[in-house]
């Protein structure tokens, strides 16, 4: 299974969680696991996500939600895992 | 399972510290394109790379998102030209000509460099690598994204002192013909000793033929995460301090292995190398003289930076090599002023010279690299530095390069501004003593002996 990692990082507000969360839902893409932070006042999280069953493409997915991004006031980053992994991971 | 600790750590690279892919370079052989008839063999190159290249820019761009990694440059290296124009060039203006279709087809894929106008003349040259290199001047002014490069020597062969003497007057005769932009054309215009065939940086790009018929080979980056890492461990001993670039270029070339295995698999490419490299650009932060100075020198070219250089280099490769499948290219630390902000202040705080800079060559991946120097430098000096510094890659066994820019009209003190990645620089004394007769002798400096190692 291929993942994606989400992450969602700036000022804390009320419902940045289920704003994305409708997103992913609305274009069937599974959340796995989620870890979040919240250091003096910024919001930082990560969503490991299953993009398999999603319809779109995914550049188009990296786009919109950055649009969502946007009108909430946070950066919204979606990447393949595997950048991640080869750079930590031996 | 990956941790936020990590992601972020990554993403700060990305976005605080100018981690990227510098450049994609898809290699392709033209040695199929030979026709004696020019036109055909300009109508069978610009097919050839048209076909394989149409794509390159809008995959590199869709691995770029989808990893969320910048991947800044897509380029194109072919064979060299005189081997391809030799059957059907016969003067300067039918060479010149095949520049300008590398350049039409450059613009037409949005490539943003094309190398591999090039000649390998380390022992002699035929008629057409003679015709070639004298075209250059031409070729340079007419095209906009046509690099050039022409090997003069190597270990094995040793130097050909004539086109080192050739290349001094071409050099020369480039900055007139583009005098109009500060002598830009010799900016795409590197002259080497022990050339790599699958080098994906330009200037020096070309298609060896060696090489398969097409080829992905990927050049990252990455002097900010570097110098960052170090910021960490100031005042740590050497142990610390080489173990903390060893594993930060691990990480980095680890990035260039996705992106040129991705690129490989979607253009269904062979993947040739990576070319670890740190290659500055002009952008705050992302500067080789600042990892200088932060292992503990207050500008490069003080007492000093040889050595760190050297340490650098080493513990770039050894991180890197374990990093990739194939390492390959220029791999190391590369030193350009022009493209360097630290560079450019050391120069300009009177603490980097021309002479340091060649002893710094010694221990780094390149050579002397985007420096302007004053406009009414003789061609034969211009020579003499060639020489010297392919003096210092025959001997040594590494590669070597000089890309020097007469900037025409312009004086020591003053500033050339080359616009882009190329950056700005101020214009270096160069030593004025003659070298005219040096130069004028003509013929080859014979192969060094490698035993008796002193």
């Amino acid at each position: 299974m291929k993942k994606t990692i989400i992450t969602v990082v700036g000022k804390d507000t009320v419902g940045i969680i289920a704003k994305v969360c409708t997103y992913l839902s609305e274009n069937n893409i599974n959340i796995l696991d989620i870890s979040q932070t919240i250091v003096s006042g910024y919001f930082n999280m990560m969503m490991i996500v299953d993009t398999n069953n999603m319809t779109k493409p995914f550049g188009d997915m990296c786009d919109e939600l950055e649009v969502l991004g946007n009108e909430i006031g946070v950066s919204i980053k979606s990447q393949k895992e595997e950048i991640f992994d080869k750079m930590h991971r031996i | 399972m990956i941790n936020l600790k990590e992601v972020t750590e990554t993403n700060k690279m990305i976005a605080e510290e100018n981690l990227d892919v510098r450049t994609i370079t898809m290699g392709i052989s033209l040695l199929d394109c030979i026709d004696s008839d020019l036109n055909k063999v300009k109508e069978n190159i610009y097919k050839k790379i048209y076909e394989a290249t149409k794509d390159l820019v809008a995959t590199g761009d869709e691995i770029a998102k989808e990893y969320g990694i910048p991947i800044v440059n897509k380029r194109i290296s072919v064979t060299p030209i005189s081997l391809i124009g030799g059957a059907a060039c016969k003067s300067i203006e039918d060479f010149a000509s095949i520049a300008e279709t590398l350049d039409k087809v450059a613009k037409e894929v949005g490539v943003n460099f094309i190398g591999g106008y090039s000649a390998l003349v380390s022992k002699g040259m035929t008629c057409a690598d003679e015709l070639l290199i004298k075209s250059i001047p031409l070729a340079l002014s007419k095209t906009e994204r046509v690099c050039s490069s022409v090997n003069v020597g190597s270990t094995k062969t040793g130097i050909n002192m004539d086109a080192v003497k050739l290349m001094g007057e071409m050099i020369k005769e480039t900055a007139e013909y583009t005098k109009e932009n500060d002598s830009l054309g010799c900016a795409k215009l590197v002259v080497f000793c022990n050339a790599p065939d699958d080098n994906p940086f330009m200037a020096g790009a070309f298609h060896g033929v060696t090489e398969a018929d097409k080829i992905i080979n990927v050049g990252v980056s990455g002097p900010g995460v570097v110098k960052t890492a170090l910021e960490k461990v100031r005042g740590e001993n050497f142990e610390i301090l080489c173990e903390t670039i060893k594993k930060t270029a691990f990480k980095v070339t680890r990035v260039g292995q996705l992106v040129a295995k991705e690129a490989s698999a979607r253009l269904g490419v062979p993947f040739g190398i990576v070319d670890l490299s740190l290659a500055p650009t002009p952008a705050i932060g992302d500067s080789v003289a600042d990892i200088l100075c932060e292992i503990g020198l207050e500008h490069a070219g003080a007492p000093g930076t040889t050595a760190a250089l050297a340490l650098l280099n080493d513990q770039v490769k050894k991180g890197g090599v374990m990093a990739s499948s194939y390492v390959g290219g220029l791999s190391g630390a590369f030193i350009p002023v022009s493209e360097d902000q630290g560079m450019i202040d050391a120069v300009n705080a009177g603490a980097l010279t021309l002479e340091k800079l060649e002893a710094m060559t010694c221990v780094c991946s390149v050579g002397l690299d985007m420096i302007a120097i004053p406009g009414d430098t003789k061609a034969t000096t211009i020579s003499g530095i060639i020489a010297d510094e392919m003096a210092i890659g025959m001997v040594n066994q590494k590669t070597t390069a000089v890309r020097l820019i007469p900037v025409i009209g312009k004086g020591v003190g003053e500033v050339v501004e080359f616009g882009g990645l190329l950056g700005y620089a101020p214009i270096m004394p160069v030593n004025g003593f003659s070298c005219d007769d040096f130069v004028n002798r003509g013929g080859r400096i014979p192969a060094p002996i490698h035993s008796f190692k002193n």
